[in-house]
């Protein structure tokens, strides 16, 4: 009866250019790797410039990193780590069609997102009431000013973009918990959800190099 | 050619004919092949032209490996010889002769000023000697120009906050566009002006008749004077002396300096210029970041005046290893800095340096 | 190729309704659509308004150019005029159009699919597309854009008082237009060929287009962030590429050119494709080395990437990186000569037809090759220190674009005219325009090769008097370039309602488009096809007389 429930469902699924819902999952999944490679070239760009002017301005990119929280970065990291296994513990039990147990991992996974961003907000205050955001009311007391003017340009620029990221991944597994209670995900149809883990997954990599790049340099013990 | 309807600017340097053969080369093999591509598609057209209505193409298997490997291979070999040649020429373009003399260009919207050797200032014009060798070391005060002088075959891009450099030997009297070749903003093209390429005797005429001063060093050392710099660095007439807050600065251009944080790099205009307006980006290994910021205090001709002063102290090829002072940087200058006088020197003609 | 069941038809018959009138006229059937048919028309009409607004800011260059002195329009104005050009052109007509229009149309119809893999991205497409536009149009009306289409830093940053972030957010968002175009087709060139379709079967228009794909996906988000650093930093005043704030001025033409080195293969490869089909249909041969043109479109996708810096030669760049820069270009000309070669090789022995089409492919090979052998002329170095920035460069690129790309554009229109409106054009005037067109062209671009070389540089709204002679010619030039641009306008208009009806396959080609009606019904196909031969095959092409009513122009031509 659930099997013939979720094949209905799953029939249902199939868009009118794909003959078979395989065609159909095959072609979101390659669609969607296609799309990671090109926020990898997005976040690329920024990467690039961050590496550039670190070299060439190695001891004010260390000073101004300096004055970055570690504590919370590396909680954060811990937390976005977290919320990746909660996201994949949600991909499987879409696919084993748990459909209470995966809006549980979304939730979960959405909670962590949320918590992440919340020590984001915590963190961009702190900076701004220190004057370390860029602009008209930046001020900088150590001895490389212009440096750390561009270190946090770019450390809003790249963790401000990776923010973004979060927020429209959070909107999008949203969108995932009413299918999810439902009951709509099964073997034969879960794909949704497993392509929401692919981008997940991959703004969590992002972060990974993201900490040690902004939070570590020049920290030796 | 046609005297009234030129394909070429003159050629009015030393470079300009090696260059006008290269494009010559790649114009006969362009030639060559866009006639034969031409030909054979006006052949063809006309020869299998459709006759009759439903008519079909041959539809027989044809081996094309051959011809593919033909007209692969032989384009690339043409191209990279044309490579080899076109890197040998562009060397020959940028890399100065060691006998070439030093001019200083500083770029701005939406003018070109030129700082002779021996002090002499132009705007938007150039007066040079015919078949002495010249290099200008050009900056930007604040988006990035070109300079250009079609008739030399020369051009190169002026920043913002570093130095570039252009060589030329004129090899033709008369009277070349200077232009500017990277878009500037509203007045980009009208940017520029003339370079006067004159008899030895002319040339020594006009720069009698000129505004005299002092030599672009000894506008460098007065500058070091009166900003302090010898209060860290010592006067540059001591090269024996030992500083006690800052490096000493015989011996230093070209040489390698080991900046703290491990990092090791050539001690060239750039990095002079860099180290008077921003202090703190470099600093050497071993010495405190004390060193003030004169960013605004000075113009950049100042600048190219302290820059020309720091070289006359000696240095000038990579080879000085670091640290090394003294006798070395106390040796004569060489050939190349005949035309400079020694720091405080007064060549003749000229007026002392006042306030 | 065949279908199992092979019906001549000479016109759409009454009960099969095409993707135009099926689902209705009203406006809302259009705006919401999902057939990437009715998207790629939609297009066209984006496309061609942004064409003539560049065009008109060209006409208006080429005018000031008429004198040596600036006297038409003010200096600011110039520079405003030229960066419209730039602007428009590169990001609202050459990436975008044959991809959106016939690439949208045919992509799918030529792998035997319904649609794309994602048809609401692809309409998605369309509406980033005109945002982008409504947004630069507001900054061209507020007063316009004076950095070149380049935003040299630090120029843009600090020095311009123009739109320059307003111009940016607007090329940013187009550039996710271009995005979702190369995602789609990616996708759907992997996963969506009819059974029997094997990649070396397929036309080389989707070969070209899946190498346009490639470098669309990873050339254009770096674009869309360098732009985006360079709004932040005139927003702000930060200093990532202005050295007064401590940043580096060349990092940006590294990043910028990242992208727009390869932009010029976007450009350019799409318009490889379709001459690749021009040039088979009307020598009704198969293209000579197949596998060669094939796998160049990918040479020249990978080894676009590697070439950046040779638009860098005297910006600072060091000269050891210089060679690498010029060598690697000379490697990426060699595909391009590779395909010269064979469309030239397919002539042979073939059975050449003169209609428009057709005449457009052979002028863009010609020209392809002058703007070609120029190309390699500047990965020179030795001749780059001199004709960087001049009109010399202006001259190359324009031979590629115009010369070639849009000739290719143009050609395309003309082939797949009756396949997508149903409708076959007056051959007369297409074929006055197409000469028009070569001969304006050649006029226009032709003297900027000499002005270059004697040492004219670039966006000079001023210039000396010397060089008068070649600017007029090149402005007569652009004259009949626009009334060759005009003509196809007002004729293919016209023949949206006046022109004869066309039959499923009126030049006889081969080709999965010509085996479904003119116009092709909403799903693409009455029965969804198999293919059993490769592409090209002209060895059961049906010559007798009987059974070719659809040719019916070709008897005319040649009765």
């Amino acid at each position: 009866m659930r099997e013939a429930h979720a094949a209905h469902e799953a029939h249902a699924a199939l868009q009118h250019q794909f003959d078979t819902l395989e065609q159909q999952k095959e072609a979101s999944t390659l669609g969607m790797w296609v799309f990671l490679v090109t926020e990898i070239m997005f976040f690329g760009g920024l990467f690039c410039a961050y590496l550039i002017h670190r070299r060439q301005a190695y001891e004010g990119f260390a000073e101004a990193s300096f004055h970055l929280d570690v504590g919370l970065g590396a909680f954060n990291t811990a937390v976005l780590i977290g919320s990746s296994l909660t996201m994949a513990l949600a991909v499987w039990a879409a696919q084993v069609g748990r459909g209470k147990a995966c809006f549980g991992f979304l939730v979960g996974t959405i909670g962590l997102g949320t918590v992440f961003l919340g020590v984001k907000v915590v963190e961009y205050s702190h900076k701004f009431h220190e004057h370390h955001v860029p602009g008209e009311r930046f001020h900088w007391t150590g001895a490389h000013p212009e440096a750390a003017e561009v270190f946090y340009s770019l450390y809003f620029a790249m963790t401000g973009l990776h923010a973004l990221h979060m927020i429209a991944g959070i909107g999008v597994l949203a969108a995932l918990l009413l299918p999810a209670w439902r009951g709509r995900y099964s073997a034969a149809y879960h794909n949704p959800v497993e392509l929401t883990g692919l981008y997940w997954h991959f703004v969590d990599i992002v972060w990974i190099f993201l900490f040690p790049l902004l939070y570590l340099i020049g920290r030796h013990g | 050619m046609w005297p009234d309807f030129p394909l070429v600017p003159e050629a009015a340097s030393s470079v300009a004919r090696e260059v006008d053969l290269l494009t010559l080369g790649w114009l006969a093999i362009s030639a060559f092949f866009t006639t034969l591509i031409a030909v054979l598609i006006l052949v063809f057209f006309i020869h299998y032209r459709r006759r009759r209505a439903g008519e079909v193409g041959s539809t027989r298997e044809v081996r094309t490996l051959p011809l593919e490997l033909t007209w692969s291979l032989i384009p690339l070999f043409i191209a990279l010889g044309m490579f080899v040649w076109g890197v040998d020429v562009f060397f020959t373009v940028t890399e100065a002769p060691p006998d070439a003399v030093e001019y200083w260009v500083t770029g701005k919207q939406w003018m070109w000023k030129v700082q002779h050797p021996s002090g002499v200032r132009e705007i938007n014009a150039l007066h040079v000697p015919v078949g002495q060798a010249v290099k200008m070391t050009m900056t930007s005060e604040d988006v990035i120009h070109s300079f250009y002088v079609p008739a030399f075959r020369v051009k190169r891009d002026v920043l913002p906050g570093r130095y570039s450099s252009v060589w030329f030997r004129p090899t033709k009297t008369g009277r070349y566009h200077l232009f500017c070749a990277e878009y500037c903003g509203t007045e980009h093209s009208l940017m520029g002006g003339f370079v006067e390429v004159l008899s030895a005797e002319d040339y020594e005429r006009w720069l009698a008749t000129g505004t005299t001063g002092p030599t672009i060093q000894a506008s460098g050392a007065e500058l070091f004077q009166r900003l302090a710099c010898d209060t860290c660095h010592l006067p540059g007439t001591d090269p024996g002396a030992t500083p006690l807050r800052a490096p000493s600065l015989h011996g230093l251009f070209g040489a390698q300096v080991a900046l703290a944080g491990g990092r090791t790099i050539v001690a060239d205009e750039t990095y002079i210029r860099e180290s008077i307006v921003n202090p703190q980006a470099k600093v050497v290994a071993g010495w405190q970041p004390i060193m003030p910021t004169f960013r605004g205090q000075v113009t950049e001709e100042q600048l190219a005046a302290l820059v020309a002063y720091v070289k006359s102290l000696g240095g000038a090829t990579p080879a000085v290893a670091p640290g090394e002072t003294g006798a070395e940087a106390g040796e004569p200058p060489r050939a190349e800095e005949t035309r400079r006088g020694e720091p405080g020197e007064i060549l003749a003609g000229e007026e002392p340096v006042t306030q | 190729m065949t279908i199992a069941t092979a019906a001549p038809e000479t016109h759409a018959t009454p009960e099969v309704k095409s993707y135009l009138g099926s689902a209705g006229w009203d406006l809302k059937s259009w705006l919401l659509t999902r057939d990437h048919k009715r998207i790629a028309i939609l297009y066209v009409i984006s496309i061609t308004l942004f064409f003539f607004l560049g065009a008109l800011g060209a006409l208006l260059v080429r005018l000031e150019l008429l004198t040596p002195a600036g006297d038409m329009v003010q200096a600011d104005t110039y520079n405003r005029l030229f960066t419209l050009h730039g602007v428009i052109m590169v990001f609202f007509f050459l990436i975008p159009s044959i991809p959106a229009t016939l690439g949208n149309f045919l992509v799918p119809i030529m792998i035997g699919a319904k649609d794309l893999a994602f048809p609401r991205i692809n309409l998605a497409s369309w509406y980033l597309y005109n945002i982008a536009g409504v947004l630069v149009l507001w900054a061209i009306l507020m007063g316009g854009v004076d950095t070149g289409w380049t935003f040299y830093t630090p120029f843009s940053t600090t020095y311009s008082n123009s739109y320059v972030t307003l111009t940016i957010v607007a090329v940013f968002i187009n550039g996710f237009s271009s995005i979702f175009t190369g995602l789609n087709f990616i996708v759907t060139i992997h996963r969506m060929r009819a059974p029997g379709l094997t990649w070396f079967r397929l036309p080389l228009f989707i070969w070209a287009h899946y190498a346009t794909s490639l470098i669309i996906v990873l050339g254009t988000p770096v674009v869309a962030i360098t732009l985006a650093l360079v709004a932040v930093e005139r927003s702000l005043g930060i200093g990532i590429f202005d050295p007064a704030l401590g940043g580096d001025p060349v990092l940006f033409q590294h990043l910028f050119w990242f992208y727009s080195h390869p932009a010029v293969y976007i450009m350019i490869l799409p318009s490889m494709g379709v001459i690749s089909e021009l040039v088979a249909a009307f020598a009704r041969k198969r293209v000579f080395g197949y596998h060669f043109v094939a796998f160049a479109s990918i040479a020249i996708a990978v080894l676009g990437f590697l070439v950046w810096g040779h638009h860098m030669f005297v910006s600072g760049q060091s000269a050891y990186a210089g060679m690498v820069f010029s060598v690697l270009s000379m490697l990426v000309a060699i595909p391009s000569a590779v395909k010269v070669f064979n469309w030239t090789a397919t002539l042979y022995q073939g059975s050449i037809s003169r209609e428009t089409p057709m005449l457009y492919a052979l002028g863009f090979i010609g020209l392809f090759t002058i703007g070609g052998m120029t190309g390699v002329m500047l990965a020179t170095m030795g001749i780059d220190v001199h004709v960087h920035d001049t009109y010399f460069v202006v001259a190359h690129f324009h031979y590629i674009m115009v010369g070639g790309a849009i000739m290719g554009y143009l050609g395309g229109l003309h082939y797949w005219w009756p396949k997508m409106t149903g409708r076959l054009y007056p051959s007369f005037w297409a074929r006055i325009s197409a000469i028009l067109v070569f001969v304006g062209f050649n006029l226009t671009f032709f003297p900027q090769f000499v002005l270059g070389y004697l040492g004219m540089p670039r966006r000079y709204w001023a210039y000396p008097p010397e060089f008068q002679v070649l600017n007029v010619l090149s402005t007569a030039g652009a004259t009949i370039l626009g009334i060759g641009y005009l003509l196809p306008f007002t004729y293919l208009f016209w023949s949206l309602k006046y022109g004869q009806r066309a039959s499923d396959n009126p030049w006889g080609a081969t080709g999965l488009e010509w085996e479904t009606t003119s116009p092709p019904p909403t799903e693409n196909f009455l029965t969804p096809p198999v293919v059993t031969k490769d592409a090209y095959d002209y060895r059961d092409f049906d010559e007798t007389a009987e059974r070719r009513p659809h040719l019916a122009r070709e008897e005319e031509e040649y009765a």
